[in-house]
């Protein structure tokens, strides 16, 4: 029994690392266009802000309507870093502390949020994240610093497949970490019951802390890999239908689910890109399929649910059944 | 014996209703003590001010010499009073492993940083939570169903399962808002030689809310009874039977109880 246990997690590792080299050698090849690179580079990224969004609205069961906010606070500070403060610092070093600030600054704003949740519930923190959504927004617009309304212009390029795909699997690892701990249990049971979840010792408080923070602070990692993709922000790449956007991805995939994130970010994002013929068509489909999603399988696709292999091997059944 | 709980002029007002009032009652360490009293008159408001989830307007509550009142229900939980809920309150879609472990999980001690990373630390604390749980629920006979949904489990086990987590939290005092509800008198006899069992087996002192008289007489040390938020009587179950004030908080009229 000790092989198949150490295959089981030397694999994953050796899989991750293999990724991360085919992702960074794949673009000189020349085998994958400029094209397929951002739909790639999309797919991460979308994968980041529904995973994240995913903690707060699956796990928790709470309904955040600001995760685009959270995101807009990344984008702008770490293109502020790298246009206004550092423009001819070398990318190796200045793009990772670029996006580190970024997660940083929107990880900060997170606990704001988190504190009001103390007290406030369901449609009524719904309407708080989506003032904070309102705040963050026509802050940005009225800092002349930052060009206003006009947005950010000349941003370098700096957002890799590599790097896309580096920070995913990042943000995929260290939430996974967290929903399979005690924090995430209670954040489970805050969902499920939080009158119980307090009575049974879960401190809500700082389990809404940690999970609001970590969030945000992914969608700041996923809004500075944003900037840096586009090479130009402005507040209304940072709207309510951003968010809507990251909430279909999250009801379409599964919430409380880490395959449910990357399948609903990996299909809403391909999907985007190939109903492009249809013209305003495409419009239709999407929003279609969410509505029989919803009326047959309302957690979405894997709702509530994730494959083994995602989990840490101390949660998965066999090892449940030898440990008796 | 020395008092492991106390309330002093404990009162509660909601708006112009007063839901306890003036309660002065203490709890033995190592007692079961039967709190009854007719429908509306305040047992399980009670529970919820001994458990913090509702701060008492006035008064005061002693834990083990300790003011705990206005404290958080966390942080009262982890003090050593566990409760169960008069409806059935689990985490449904939760696995009946989860449900107990989140209340074991009070005791482990590692920070959100070591959740994040996974840290040796968090490894080696999240194996001893499965452990302890495990072998917890395989006491309870509900080891085979650890990774099934709390929701999906019958009534009965659904009753145990909350037992379970309650004591999982490693509790001294455990509350019992109604353990008979929904049973029937055989059931409710079983359900006396369980608690009575679950009460040698941990160490506990237990206060139970119940209705089924038969079951409260048998199991209990000590009765108090509460109408209107008021304490009426006090004693042992021989002399509650006969009290005339409890006879006629109940039944209105002179006669004998069941």
């Amino acid at each position: 029994m000790k092989i198949p246990g150490a295959t089981s997690r030397i694999l994953p590792a050796v899989l991750l690392f293999v990724g991360l080299i085919v992702s960074a050698v794949l673009p000189a090849t020349g085998l994958v266009n400029d094209y397929l690179q951002f739909v790639l580079m999309s797919v991460a990224i979308n994968a980041i802000l529904c995973v994240s969004l995913n903690l707060v609205n699956g796990w928790m069961g709470e309904f955040s309507v600001g995760h685009a906010g959270f995101m807009a606070l990344g984008a702008y500070a770490s293109a502020i870093l790298t246009v206004k403060l550092f423009p001819g610092a070398p990318s190796f070093l200045l793009f990772p502390a670029a996006v580190l600030i970024g997660g940083t600054v929107a990880g900060l704003a997170g606990i704001p949020v988190g504190i009001l949740s103390f007290k406030t519930r369901g449609d009524y923190l719904a309407i708080i994240t989506l003032a904070f959504l309102m705040i963050v927004k026509s802050g940005i617009e009225n800092i002349p610093y930052t060009g206003g309304p006009r947005g950010m212009l000349g941003i370098p390029r700096l957002t890799t497949v590599a790097w896309a795909y580096f920070w995913c699997v990042v943000a995929f690892w260290v939430i996974r970490n967290l929903v399979y701990s005690k924090y995430g249990r209670g954040i489970c049971a805050i969902r499920e019951d939080e009158v119980a979840a307090e009575a049974m010792g879960v401190s809500t408080r700082s389990a809404k802390l940690v999970a609001f923070v970590t969030s945000s602070f992914f969608a700041g990692v996923a809004g500075a890999l944003f900037a840096h993709q586009l090479q130009f922000i402005n507040p209304s790449s940072f709207d309510i239908l951003k968010s809507t956007e990251i909430l279909v991805m999250v009801y379409l995939g599964g919430v409380a689910s880490l395959g449910g994130s990357l399948l609903g970010a990996g299909v809403v994002t391909i999907l985007t890109q190939c109903l492009q013929p249809l013209g305003t068509w495409r419009m239709v489909v999407l929003p279609a399929l969410l509505v029989l999603l919803m009326l047959f399988r309302p957690g979405g696709i894997m709702g509530y649910r994730d494959w083994n292999w995602l989990k840490p091997r101390i949660f998965t059944k066999p090892r449940l059944e030898k440990s008796k | 014996m020395s008092a492991l709980l106390e309330t002093r002029n404990l009162t509660r007002q909601f708006g112009g209703l007063r839901a306890i009032g003036d309660l002065s009652l203490s709890v033995n360490s190592g007692e079961i003590l039967g709190v009854i009293g007719p429908n509306g008159a305040g047992k399980t408001t009670f529970f919820n001010l001994l458990t913090g989830i509702y701060p008492p307007s006035s008064g005061d509550i002693l834990f083990k010499g300790n003011s705990i009142a206005g404290l958080l229900p966390s942080q009262i939980a982890r003090l050593g009073v566990a409760r169960t809920f008069q409806n059935i309150r689990l985490f449904r879609r939760l696995s009946v492993l989860e449900n107990t472990q989140i209340a074991y999980d009070s005791q482990l001690a590692y920070s959100p940083v070591d959740a994040l990373l996974r840290t040796p630390r968090a490894r080696v604390m999240e194996r001893e939570s499965i452990d302890a749980s495990m072998e917890l629920l395989e006491l309870f006979e509900l080891g085979s169903m650890a990774n099934e949904c709390a929701g999906d489990l019958s009534y009965g086990s659904q009753r145990r399962l909350e037992i379970v987590r309650a004591l999982a939290l490693k509790p001294t005092l455990l509350l019992l808002d109604e353990p008979a509800a929904g049973m029937n008198p055989s059931e409710a006899m079983q359900l006396l030689d369980f608690i009575r069992w679950v009460h040698a087996k941990f160490s506990l002192t237990i206060v139970l809310i119940e209705h089924h008289m038969q079951m409260v007489m048998a199991l209990c040390d000590r009765i108090e009874v509460i109408e209107f938020g008021i304490r009426i009587a006090g004693g042992k179950p021989e002399e509650i039977k006969t009290n005339a004030r409890v006879i006629e908080a109940y039944l209105g009229v002179e006669g004998e109880l069941p």
